[in-house]
């Protein structure tokens, strides 16, 4: 085990490294980079001191090794707009994604695995092909007009629910939290359901595709000739093995949806790093930009290992000392 | 006398596909005694797998149970609720399955899928119910059973994981044991090894035994009664020497010959002319008929069962008398 | 003999017909279904909108000299003071909302079935020039093909029209960039199956040029799969498209796509006029459904492996 996690962390390594480079290569070399780093409206003094600091004038590898020290040290450029370090400027914007993100998948796996589950043991039933309608239609539209649409009946027409913002927050060692408060919940309520909606679709499809094929198969058919009571057939022969897929997906979903939340916390005014990176975009502050796509790159390739890992400890049958 | 083990009378289970009805089990009826080995013998498609689900009330859609009676120690079967059933299933009649690669559920550990199979049907603590475990698997004959009880099937060989199935049926001490090809997916000396312990479990503790086999050898060594089926019925019945010395339907004939000790050396395998029928849609009549060469005009209707006495049974118009010999 | 006899070699050696065929069968079979054929008849009557919008719309909603100011931002059926009324209501510029849907399709439908069109040729190529090829070019194409899957396609989008800037064929190329993995992956396993098989040794074996072996042999063969693809992928890139519009990164607002149009209308939506927002996203989603369902439909008849 700790030798798979050795060499996945060395791969990983090697991997942010790789796409460091792209980055640095999309942003830094094919755009022009001075006007990626410096303000449009900056002296050039100012100009003067950003080509030194990143060595603009230096040959091209030199730039990217500096680029890479820099990273290192946590430097990734100032923002223009807030002039302050970006990386500090995602860090606070970070916890808001994040409580969104987990909100979104906890209500995915709560509400999507026993729709899955139940639409799979009564494939015939009338509430089973309402929950499959419902999937496939969580599947085609687009997540930014169905968060459109919620505004519009939840917010404008019933007025239940806010529309906009993070609402109260408590801090939770030392992190601003919404979900401790009510007017928080409240907030939370309409952005989590528009950015868990495809996801719970996909996970309806999947635990219910999954459960036909494992209520088939030979050892529930020996779990009913013990003699077990159906609760524990279903919620441990059947679902264990409908989990195995799911928390695979699932785990890779959770790096989809925070790049979701760009588009959910843009609708809703979430204050996260979606929301953070959109506004950079339109008002072109790169450095922003450049940091949040590292930071991203790192998170994708880190969740990636932790589905590994979580897919091993699921499936016995799973042998990861063996893989490559 | 006390009430035989098992009883089934005039059992039938039909499959409503949408090819058409499929009588699996068409009229079929034996019983089993304390202590009794039954060896149920067909070809694939003949019913005895889906003669043993019927017991075991494990018929699923579109298959039913549509006629006649199970009685189990007496009572009948169909009169109970299926919560009844249930806690007979694994508790009195327990269940081997065919392939012991794909029965074991392989995200549980060996200990889960034992130690539910107690809790099931009775409150057991957990401590109790492992050294009930523990010892089942060492009757199987596992070596160092406490620790393997925490391996996941996959780290048994399949020769092994039969015998955790088996030492799972033999967990609440059954009075039945319905096994459905137990050694079909196992190397022929761990087949024999599985056989010689089955025997020697059932006959030590009274337990009645149906195994269910293709293989006409297998059972011949390990039964006491055989019963043969074909296309949905039980075509012959009887004591396992009787029944192999004189048999009275041209199929088991043609089975007892095809078994390959039993050819000379050098010669030709005898093989059964013709292929099994498809169970679709058949119709009145022998079902052997089109490959019998005794066949005439009355078996265009179905055979009854005739019993010849001496516990044995056949449904043939045209029975061989006599000794079997191999020309 | 009879002459029905003496035809039946013939018969044998004909070119089967194409209901005879996998393929032929397996598109008949497409019609049994009612909802497959809602879809399709749906479909090409989006496409059909889309293609004859200039014809079928009631007023140009780009030229500015047939907008009535004094008709903005009027419910569906209101009268402007123009006594005018617009079926589905109008914009900010009095500019008729169903006029400006039936162009904005006309945008989206024409950059989802482009760049999957052009996807689906760079994928495939690649994927099949893999499987044949084999050895180096193989394995860094796959590796490529795995690391651009496991990030969102969202996200890598955005990352190049920041990089590229706006436009139709900028929007085009990133989808394109997108989505050739896909097809790529799905190419290359099929081309893969299909080179071991004992018909395309023959042919090897024969010395059949290479070409011939790829467009003959292989390439048929990969069809099926990367059919059900592309449909899906041109639901995906409209959807994408729509996403990157609305988010004010995709494309400028000369070329007002369907996204752009949902966009436009957000902020009135908080005002309660709905109509701006609400239309057009429901020929979105219209579109982006019919075509799913024929994927779905499509995924079924052409997978042998999911038909027993």
């Amino acid at each position: 085990m700790s030798v798979f996690i050795a060499r996945r962390l060395l791969q990983s390594i090697a991997l942010v490294l790789v796409m460091s480079m792209l980055v640095f290569l999309g942003v830094f070399a094919i755009g022009d980079p001075i006007n990626t780093l410096v303000h449009p409206d900056a002296t050039e003094a100012e100009r003067q001191a950003i080509v030194e600091h990143f060595g603009l004038d230096r040959p091209l590898y030199e730039q990217y090794g500096r680029f890479l020290a820099n990273a290192a040290r946590g430097d990734l450029g100032r923002s223009f707009r807030f002039d302050e370090p970006t990386l500090s400027l995602i860090a606070q914007r970070v916890p808001a994604t994040l409580e969104l993100a987990f909100a979104a998948l906890l209500l995915t796996v709560l509400v999507g695995i026993p729709l899955g589950l139940y639409a799979g043991l009564h494939p015939d039933a009338a509430s089973s092909k309402l929950i499959l309608g419902v999937s496939a239609f969580g599947f085609s539209v687009p997540t930014f007009w169905l968060g459109l649409m919620m505004v519009m009946v939840f917010s404008v027409r019933l007025g239940w629910l806010p529309s906009s913002g993070r609402g109260a927050t408590v801090e939770l060692l030392g992190v601003p939290v919404s979900f401790l408060t009510w007017d928080g919940l409240k907030h939370m309520l309409l952005p989590a359901i528009n950015l868990a909606f495809f996801k719970l679709s996909l996970i309806i499809r999947l635990a219910r595709a999954g459960t036909q094929e494992v209520v088939m198969s030979d050892y529930v058919k020996y779990a009913r000739a013990k003699g077990l009571r159906p609760w524990r057939i279903v919620f441990v022969h059947v679902l264990k093995n409908v989990l195995v897929p799911i928390t695979t997906v699932l785990g890779l979903e959770f790096g989809r949806t925070i790049a979701f939340a760009v588009v959910t916390e843009t609708i809703f005014a979430w204050p996260g790093m979606g929301k953070l990176v959109i506004d950079s975009i339109n008002v072109l502050d790169r450095p922003v930009i450049v940091a949040y796509l590292l930071l991203i790159v790192v998170m994708f390739i880190a969740i990636n290992l932790v589905v590994d890992i979580l897919y091993s400890v699921l499936d016995p049958r799973v042998d990861l000392e063996a893989q490559r | 006398m006390s009430a035989p083990t098992l009883r089934v009378e005039d059992l039938s289970t039909q499959f409503f596909t949408k090819a058409g009805l499929v009588k699996a089990v068409d009229g079929v009826s034996f019983s089993v005694e304390p202590g009794e080995i039954m060896g149920l013998v067909g070809e694939s498609g003949s019913g005895k797998s889906v003669t043993g689900y019927s017991v075991l009330g494990l018929v699923d859609e579109p298959g039913r149970v549509v006629g006649g009676r199970i009685l189990f120690k007496g009572e009948d079967l169909a009169a109970k609720s299926p919560e009844q059933r249930r806690e007979l299933r694994g508790s009195r009649i327990a269940a081997v399955f065919q392939d012991p690669l794909m029965t074991l559920n392989p995200v549980l550990k060996v200990e889960t899928q034992m130690v539910e199979a107690i809790q099931a049907h009775g409150r057991v603590s957990r401590a109790e119910a492992r050294r009930r475990c523990v010892a089942a698997l060492g009757r199987v004959g596992i070596p160092a059973a406490e620790e393997r009880l925490s391996a996941y099937p996959h780290q048994f060989s399949g020769g092994m994981r039969q015998r955790v199935c088996i030492a799972i049926a033999l967990l609440n001490r059954p009075d039945l044991i319905i096994a459905d090809e137990p050694t079909t997916a196992l190397d022929v000396t761990i087949q024999a090894q599985i056989l010689h312990e089955m025997r020697s479990l059932c006959s030590g503790s009274g337990t009645s035994l149906i195994w269910i086999s293709h293989d006409l050898s297998v059972v011949a060594g390990l039964a006491d009664q055989i019963a043969v089926m074909y296309a949905g019925r039980i075509v012959e019945r009887g004591p396992v020497g009787e029944l192999l010395e004189r048999p009275a339907h041209p199929y088991t004939r043609g089975l007892i010959r095809s078994v390959p000790a039993n050819s000379r050396r050098g010669g030709s395998l005898y093989q059964i002319p013709g292929m099994t029928p498809s169970l679709v849609g058949l119709g009145e009549g022998c079902a052997f008929r089109e490959r019998c060469d005794r066949a005439d005009g009355a078996c265009l209707s179905t055979p009854p069962e005739f019993d010849v006495g001496g516990g044995r049974t056949h449904r043939c118009f045209h029975p061989y008398e006599g000794r079997h010999t191999n020309d | 003999m009879s002459s029905s006899h003496g035809t039946r070699p013939a018969a044998a050696l004909r070119r089967p017909r194409f209901r005879e065929r996998p393929f032929g069968r397996a598109m008949a079979e497409y019609w049994e279904s009612p909802s497959a054929v809602a879809a399709f008849a749906v479909t090409l009557l989006v496409i059909l909108a889309a293609l004859l919008a200039s014809w079928i719309s009631p007023q140009d909603p780009y030229d500015l000299a047939k907008l009535d100011l004094m008709d903005s931002v009027l419910a569906p059926m209101e009268e402007g003071a123009s006594g005018r009324a617009y079926a589905l209501g109008t914009d900010e510029q009095g500019r008729d909302m169903l006029s400006a849907i039936l162009y904005g399709l006309r945008i989206s439908l024409s950059v989802g079935i482009m760049s999957t069109v052009i996807a689906f040729a760079v994928g495939a190529s690649l994927g099949i020039l893999a499987a044949y090829r084999g050895g180096r070019f193989d394995a860094i194409l796959m590796r490529v093909v795995d690391l651009q899957l496991s990030f969102p396609a969202l996200l890598i989008a955005l990352v190049l029209l920041v990089v590229l800037g706006q436009g139709i064929s900028k929007i085009t190329l990133a989808l394109v960039i997108v989505h050739w993995a896909y097809f790529a992956r799905s190419a290359r396993g099929s081309a893969l199956a299909e080179r071991n098989r004992e018909y395309v040794e023959a042919a090897r074996a024969l010395r059949l040029s290479d070409a011939r072996i790829v467009f003959i042999h292989i390439l048929p063969n990969t069809l099926p799969s990367l059919i059900v693809i592309a449909t899906t992928m041109v639901a995906r890139a409209i959807s994408t498209e729509s996403t990157l519009s609305f988010l004010g990164i995709g494309l400028p607002i000369t070329e007002p796509s369907l996204g752009l149009l949902i966009s436009n209308g957000f902020r009135f939506l908080l005002s309660g006029k709905y109509w701006i927002s609400f239309y057009p996203g429901v020929a979105l989603v219209v579109a982006i459904i019919a075509i799913n369902v024929m994927g779905d439909r499509l995924r079924d008849v052409l997978n042998p492996r999911l038909k027993r």
